[in-house]
């Protein structure tokens, strides 16, 4: 399954939720959708209306920035990252 | 023992500063809602629940509530959108109010939810379609500075069907059958620019109403204060007296249909007290005269600002006057703004005040 690594902003919102995890899916968007299964509301932490990833959230699939259709294989590393902005 | 928390939303979190009955000395706490930016937090004496209308730059808009006066803190967002079909965003929750048993939030691109579950979901209520011009709101290019939507609410005790709501650099508005159907309440404010519509285009800062006398409505506008005595189906200006015709703040005295409180600002780009000297201004004859507040506030190199909800005042027998500014200070008068003193320095930058008495 893909290692999903996620922001130190986002996991305080959720108890349980930690830094890092496996999560099925074959796409960036189907991931965060298996989150959302367990952590409700963690979807609309990352994703806008559209649907598209939020502004200032990023996404890299083994090192690669992607949207929210990007391809996951078993194997891959999938760092979300919230990306310096504000003050 | 009464206890009175004054509710702090700030760039950073919310804070709750605890004072007793007496409001001398007071306890601050937080920050709260994980330090996301909080545009508007409040108290829901009904429930007893502070909400708090926060946007974080990451994470999008939520609305977070506690139970516990501050102490734990939950937070949602479900409902609180367009969809993914509409084309607009909900960019910011800016204000929030309460109407009986609803929770009102306003939101920018302008649009107001509701949650009728103690703010666990929301609804869309209103996006006000069909106002005259309400087709551009939505361009950033139209909005003012803040881009804010629904900037405030002013909802009526004891009717939750009826309320006002303030659109950014547009106007008020009111309904009376819970938000499906509204009409502009701008008639007679002063507005110092062409607009196309008669009723709409006036920027009406801060709208509050007499909790004595519901007819009685005052309002800090862009340009200059106004009252009504028509529950706003009309306006007159009463900036007469007052240094600036430009400030955001504004609150009502509780139990006197007469007074009333603002803080007059430079109107240019620094929109901070005039003279670096720190001065609430009330009337006591409904805008007939003014009478600058400054005992124990600062009076030489205060460049302060407040913001529209930046300040609030409680309903005891001697009501107890709030603001907080947007350098982390609180100012607090237990004695209907006659004397001062700095109860919290040093915190983020303040977008709101709002006061709880709890038994």
């Amino acid at each position: 399954m893909p290692d999903v690594h996620l922001p130190t902003t986002l996991t305080p919102l959720f108890a349980g939720l930690p830094r890092r995890l496996d999560v099925e899916g074959a796409t960036v968007l189907e991931a965060i959708d298996r989150l959302e299964e367990q952590w409700p509301g963690l979807r609309d932490r990352l994703v806008a209306e559209g649907p598209a990833l939020r502004p200032h959230i990023h996404v890299y699939v083994d090192k690669e920035r992607v949207d929210l259709d990007g391809r996951l294989e078993p194997r891959s590393r999938m760092d979300v990252i919230a990306a310096i902005s504000g003050g | 023992m009464a206890r009175t928390l004054v509710l702090v939303g700030t760039r950073k979190g919310a804070f709750v500063l605890e004072s007793d009955g007496d409001r001398r000395d007071w306890a601050l706490r937080g920050p709260y809602c994980e330090g996301w930016p909080v545009y508007h937090a409040i108290w829901d004496s009904g429930s007893g629940t502070i909400y708090a209308a926060a946007a974080s730059e990451w994470h999008g808009s939520a609305i977070w509530r506690s139970g516990d006066l501050g102490e734990s803190w939950e937070m949602s967002s479900e409902g609180l959108s367009y969809g993914d079909d509409e084309g607009r965003k909900v960019s910011k929750v800016s204000t929030l109010a309460t109407a009986g048993s609803r929770l009102l939030v306003g939101v920018e691109a302008p649009g107001i939810f509701e949650s009728r579950d103690g703010g666990e979901t929301f609804s869309l209520v209103s996006t006000l379609s069909g106002q005259p011009g309400s087709e551009a709101w939505d361009d950033p290019a139209n909005q003012p500075p803040g881009h804010l939507g629904i900037s405030g609410f002013v909802t009526d005790g004891g009717d939750a069907e009826r309320f006002f709501a303030v659109v950014q650099g547009v106007g008020a508005f009111e309904t009376t059958d819970g938000g499906s159907s509204w009409t502009p309440r701008n008639r007679g404010l002063r507005r110092d620019w062409p607009a196309e519509h008669e009723e709409v285009g006036f920027c009406v800062h801060k709208l509050v109403r007499s909790p004595s006398d519901g007819q009685r409505m005052y309002q800090q506008n862009h340009v200059g204060m106004h009252r009504s005595d028509d529950e706003g189906r009309s306006w007159h200006e009463i900036t007469e007296g007052l240094p600036s015709d430009f400030g955001f703040a504004a609150a009502a005295h509780p139990h006197d249909r007469e007074s009333f409180y603002v803080i007059p600002l430079d109107a240019g780009h620094g929109r901070i007290m005039p003279e670096g000297k720190a001065t609430v201004w009330r009337t006591s004859d409904a805008g007939s005269s003014w009478r600058p507040l400054r005992q124990g506030l600062p009076q030489e190199g205060a460049h302060l600002g407040v913001l529209r909800q930046g300040m609030a005042i409680d309903s005891y027998e001697t009501p107890g006057l709030y603001f907080g500014t947007s350098t982390g200070q609180v100012f607090a008068s237990p004695d209907e703004g006659e004397t001062w003193t700095m109860i919290a320095d040093y915190l983020p930058a303040i977008s709101s005040v709002d006061v709880a008495m709890v038994d």
